[in-house]
């Protein structure tokens, strides 16, 4: 059987052989409270002042091997290059003293070999640095995914969707070229530049430091120059595009509405100003890159100008003889070749330098909840909750939004819930699932064997007791079968039909001609809203926590539909401790209810 | 394989400029290389075989120094003309793109993931760099030097030429070989790049819920797997990609060899001048240069196009039919009716709503009820234009003459007349004065304050800057927002989709009598959908909509 903990949202990915089962990560069921995930490895203090760029290059480490081996290739591949030009001058120089052919053959096998030899080694070398960069790449990708899921969600409000989408796509993505592009075409070049400029040196000395200054000045003052011109408009590219694929999410979320109100052209308008801006400022990166092409293109002239001229009056000297001038000469043009790329490789660095910095900047963020250092085990139930004089907000700078609540839920009671929009109801459920640290006060799990504060235990053993059916549930572009499975991954068809029967779901499942593999499309598209909201429901069944909070679960539902479903969701959780959250009390029966607690009364609205 | 998609030349009209340069950059440095050449051997065999001194070879050193300049000039105009032409490019092209995104409208939008037109417009057409700054001008080096280069030559040592002749035309059907083999695994490519963007997003934006039910650490080996499979996915189209690389170096980098050890072993023979075969050393590389470099530019020239082609999907999509009968300004609104629609919705294996029927006045409120899924979002789709019934019409009676339908309109007609409060109302990152705004721009802060008072909210903030989706409002001080935005429309037809939802019952009591008040005073015609009694006393009549299941 396919192990669930990879299932979701598995029919998205795309269509590529699966690893091996010895590849495959063990399925990662409910670990027992005793195995608990490790810490998040957090950066140490001393990580967090080191340049963006040096942090994601340590990222790399693991690879150092493979890097090494694509460096290598590469000086072969290069070397060979230089090789060519050097071997094929001096056979031909030497060929025009006509020598017997015999004296020729060791030079003739070299420049065969040079010819082959840099075409095979350039072929390795370009699959090994692709190879390291991409393995690279995805440790990137884990390693900016893990601290989300640190954040998520109270810590990541403040994100934009579509701005988070370009971040890590663009940002992650475009970090490969760092290896790719930078590293290692610059440490090949760097030492096949000193091979040559020996080599030229060793026959013609002035010959041999022209080549090295002109060398230097393409690999390591030129891409400064030119980055001068464009750093600035590097850096204005990338916010800029962020803020136009944030821009781009609004208006396709939006354009129903921005149809029927006619301001569809207007928002584009909007847009077009935005694009405009990133245009620009690619015009001005465009001016600087080009900048590279004219001085390496300097360079090279100037080293074979001045290698003619020095080996020249050496030959008058009789420093060297004339088959040496030819390699003089020659060995220039495909030096420079060789690192003539290397200023558009620079060119990246500043691009890379500012998303190594918006990468590092999610890494950075504190994360909302403080996990205790050595969480009390869970004690066995049932559970009962006790809330005293409890404060939180989401915004850290921000007023509370709940101060000085208090409540209690006996162990299988039933709490209601209720207040107007505002009031703090959904941040009263983000604090008891751990999402969100109280500004004051306490939250006690209360268990037969004493009160715990929910403070002191691991924030997954919190949630393993304490469930939420939010009313903005996530579903996933996936089947319904996985959408409902996520929340107990060893659940078998029948458990899954009986959650989605409970939840008033089941008829219209079987009616389905793919049933359970139904897809369900980007959010749920292509569920109505009341099924949107059963669909999250049945999960809460399925997953059957002792604690279960409901957030509004009767939204969008017509009156007949939603006084059943409140019925039915009590009834399934008949034993289980329950605290409903909703704005619409008349739908709730008053003798269903051991306690009710009104956010927006006096009292409450006194204590803010 | 096409180097070239016309359809560029047609959607970015800066695609001509930057085809015209790259021709004449490649002429000017086609007739540069060959100078370059003569004037090393030259200086090199006089110095050599002729003991010739610095003073007798100022004329072709300073020749030399002219076309070194002349070269570097002519790379550095070349990039920049590219480079600037590229920007204009994905500037038409991201404008095109979302123009036609958005005017599709919501069928196709639900179809089409948002995430992979946002990667397509920001960072899949950046690929377009590589395509003009790199491709492009290679493309014109890589057909004008080798013949310029053949030609001198064919001159010169017509031996060297053939050898040329013969390995040249080798490289570009090599390219088209391999090229055609690596076509479908860089497509599927292009989907597995779109596809994690995709999944990234899902993921991100299931975080809270998955935490709920400690699945999120879980994808860590879910992601791990799937950049792991777009890893070796990538590397086996790399593997392929290179090969052609592979060719073409060796290619070059062999027959440059062949000329040299034959150029020397005719000189041992004296069957040439050493300044001939010098000549021929220095430009025969240049013949591969332009290809090989062409070569090492395809792929990401290959992404380019790829993305180019992504957007033209798009542009070129089919849109809806849209009717074209234009409302006459004087035009006012007797009656609307809603006459047996029916609209299939064949993945959910029923019709909703199943044959609704309605009909409203100017003045009146009509209450929309029905179980979730019966179809009432989707009449109020359909009635808007946005969607089409597949049984059944809705027809506008406008006084004189016969009953107009609604999908004949030209739509931007039709929707002046029409004001809508979405299920989900769509908030933009602005101020609340800007939202209210959106239909009426032009309306005073005056009017939007009293759109915003009937609508309930009488104390808010006009400068008060929201987040995306109206992230610094509750969801039901949202919703006020989009009925303050509809009642500033004063359109003759209002449609409200749930208005009241997520509002307490004395928020709700206050926006249903601004309805009520709004219906009487300026004669709208209003259709509301309600689950609430509070919400259904406010209506004239209730229609029940309701779904039919359609076997498969």
């Amino acid at each position: 059987m396919t192990p669930p903990a990879e299932e979701l949202p598995g029919n998205v990915a795309p269509p590529m052989s699966r690893p091996s089962p010895e590849e495959r990560p063990a399925p990662e069921e409910r670990p027992a409270p005793d195995e608990r995930p490790r810490p998040a490895e957090r950066p140490a203090p001393d990580e967090r002042t080191r340049p963006a760029l040096q942090r994601i290059v340590r990222i790399g480490r693991p690879m150092t091997g493979r890097l090494l081996l694509a460096v290598l290739a590469g000086v072969a591949a290069a070397g060979s290059a230089v090789g060519l030009t050097a071997t094929s001058a001096w056979l031909i120089a030497r060929a025009a003293q006509r020598p017997p052919v015999l004296a020729l053959m060791v030079a003739i096998t070299a420049v065969q070999t040079f010819g082959i030899g840099r075409a095979a080694f350039r072929y390795a070398e370009r699959l090994a640095a692709h190879d390291a960069a991409f393995r690279i790449l995805g440790e990137l990708r884990v390693h900016v995914y893990r601290h989300l899921e640190r954040l998520a969600p109270a810590g990541l409000a403040a994100f934009r969707s579509g701005d988070l989408l370009a971040r890590l796509v663009s940002d992650v993505d475009g970090l490969a070229d760092l290896w790719l592009r930078l590293l290692l075409p610059y440490a090949a070049a760097l030492v096949v530049a000193a091979g040559a400029t020996v080599l030229v040196g060793w026959l013609a000395p002035a010959a041999g430091i022209a080549l090295g200054i002109t060398l230097a000045f393409v690999a390591l003052v030129a891409p400064v120059l030119a980055g001068a011109y464009s750093r600035r408009a590097e850096r204005a590219v990338a916010p800029t595009r962020g803020a136009l694929a944030a821009a781009t999410v609004d208006v396709l979320a939006g354009a129903p509405e921005l149809l029927v109100a006619g301001a569809a052209g207007r928002t584009i308008d909007r847009i077009g100003r935005t694009d405009e801006r990133l245009a620009a400022a690619e015009r001005r990166t465009a001016a600087g890159g080009a900048t590279g092409a004219l001085f390496s293109g300097i360079a090279t002239g100037a080293a074979v100008w001045c290698a003619l001229v020095a080996g020249v009056l050496a030959v008058r000297e009789g420093a060297l003889g004339g088959v040496g001038l030819a390699v003089v000469a020659l060995t220039p043009i495909a030096a420079h070749e060789v690192v003539a790329g290397l200023v558009s490789a620079a060119q990246h660095l500043p691009g890379l330098a500012a998303s190594a910095e918006r990468v590092v900047d999610v890494l950075d963020r504190p994360e909302p909840v403080h996990e205790p250092d050595a969480p009390l085990p869970l004690p066995p139930g049932p559970y009962g909750l006790r809330v005293r004089g409890l404060a939180a907000r989401y915004d850290p700078a921000g007023p509370d939004v709940l101060r000085g609540l208090d409540l209690d839920v006996a162990p299988g009671g039933r709490l209601l819930v209720t207040g107007p929009s505002g009031s703090g109801k959904s941040t009263l459920a983000a604090v008891l699932l751990r999402f969100l640290e109280p500004s004051g006060g306490t939250v006690q799990l209360v268990a037969p064997g004493g009160p715990v504060d929910l403070v002191r235990l691991a924030a997954e053993d919190v949630r393993r007791v304490i469930g939420l059916c939010a009313q903005d549930a996530h579903v996933f572009d996936t089947s319904i079968r996985e959408n409902v499975r996520l929340a107990r991954s060893d659940a078998d068809d029948a458990a899954l039909r009986d959650a989605l029967r409970r939840a008033q779901l089941g008829g219209w499942v079987d009616s389905l001609p793919e049933g359970l593999d139904t897809r369900v499309g980007e959010h749920g598209a292509r569920l109505s809203a009341g099924q949107r909201q059963r669909l999250a429901l049945a999960r809460a069944l399925l997953a059957d926590p002792p604690v279960v909070i409901f957030d509004e679960p009767t939204e969008h539902l017509d009156e007949a539909t939603a006084a059943a479903l409140t019925a039915d969701l009590l009834a399934a959780t008949a034993g289980r401790t329950v605290i409903m959250i909703t704005h619409r009390p008349e739908l709730m029966e008053a003798a269903n209810w051991s306690g009710t607690v009104d956010l927006g009364s006096p009292e409450s609205r006194a204590a803010r | 394989m096409r180097p070239l998609d016309p359809r560029l030349l047609r959607y970015a009209r800066a695609t001509a400029g930057a085809l015209g340069a790259a021709v004449a950059f490649g002429v000017i440095t086609a007739v540069l290389a060959i100078a370059q050449a003569a004037l090393i051997a030259h200086a090199v065999d006089a110095a050599f075989l002729h003991g010739a001194s610095l003073g007798e070879l100022v004329v072709p050193l300073a020749g030399l120094a002219a076309v070194f300049l002349g070269r570097a000039a002519a790379a550095w105009g070349q990039d920049v003309v590219a480079h600037r032409a590229a920007a204009a490019v994905k500037s038409s092209l991201r404008r095109r793109v979302l123009e036609r995104a958005v005017a599709l409208g919501p069928a196709w939008a639900s179809d089409a993931r948002s995430g992979e037109v946002v990667t397509l417009v920001t960072r899949g057409l950046d690929a377009l760099d590589a395509y003009f700054s790199r491709y492009v001008p290679q493309l014109a080096l890589s057909l004008i030097v080798p013949a310029a280069v053949l030609v001198s030559l064919l001159v010169v040592d017509p031996l060297s030429a053939l050898i040329v002749a013969l390995t040249v035309p080798l490289i570009p059907i090599f390219m088209i070989l391999i090229g055609r083999a690596t076509e479908t695994r860089r497509h599927r490519r292009w989907v597995a790049l779109g596809t994690l963007a995709h999944y990234f997003l899902d993921v991100v934006g299931g975080l809270p819920t998955l935490k709920v039910y400690g699945r999120a650490r879980a994808q860590v080996e879910r992601l791990h797997e799937v950049t792991d499979a777009y890893r070796r996915e990538t590397l086996a189209t790399l593997r392929v990609a290179f090969l052609s690389a592979f060719v073409l170096e060796l290619a070059a980098t062999l027959s440059v060899a062949l000329v040299a050890v034959g150029v020397g072993l005719r000189l041992v023979a004296g069957g040439m001048d050493l300044q001939a075969g010098l000549f021929v050393l220095v430009l025969a590389p240049e013949a591969y240069l332009p290809l090989r470099q062409l070569g090492a530019n395809f792929h990401a020239s290959e992404e380019g196009l790829a993305a180019a082609g992504a957007a033209f999907a798009i542009i070129e999509a089919p849109a809806p039919d849209a009717g074209t009968i234009h409302l006459p300004p004087e035009a006012r609104l007797r009656e609307l009716r809603v006459e047996g629609v029916t609209v299939n919705q064949p993945d959910r294996g029923l019709a909703a709503p199943a044959g609704a029927s309605l009909a409203v006045r100017p003045g009146e409120i009509v209450a929309l009820r029905g179980a979730s899924g019966a179809g009432k979002t989707t009449l109020l789709h359909v009635v808007l234009g946005l969607r089409r019934p597949d049984e059944g019409h809705v027809t506008l009676d406008l006084g004189g003459g016969a009953p107009v339908r609604v999908a004949d309109l030209a739509p931007a007609d039709w929707r002046r007349h029409v004001a809508w409060v979405a299920q989900v109302p769509f908030l933009f990152a602005g101020s609340v004065a800007e939202n209210v705004r959106l239909a009426e721009p032009d309306a005073s802060d005056a009017e939007v304050r009293a759109a915003l008072a009937a609508a309930g909210l009488p104390d808010v903030d006009l400068a008060l800057v929201l987040g995306e989706h109206g992230a610094g409002l509750s969801t039901g001080q949202r919703r006020r927002v989009a009925v303050a935005r509809a009642l500033l429309r004063d359109a003759p037809l209002l449609l409200l989709d749930e208005p009241t939802a997520g509002l307490d019952a004395e928020a709700e009591a206050e926006v249903l009598a601004s309805l009520r008040e709004v219906a009487r005073r300026r004669a709208t015609a209003v259709v509301l959908v309600a689950h609430r009694p509070a919400a259904l006393a406010v209506a004239d009549r209730v229609v029940t909509v309701s779904s039919r299941a359609v076997p498969a």
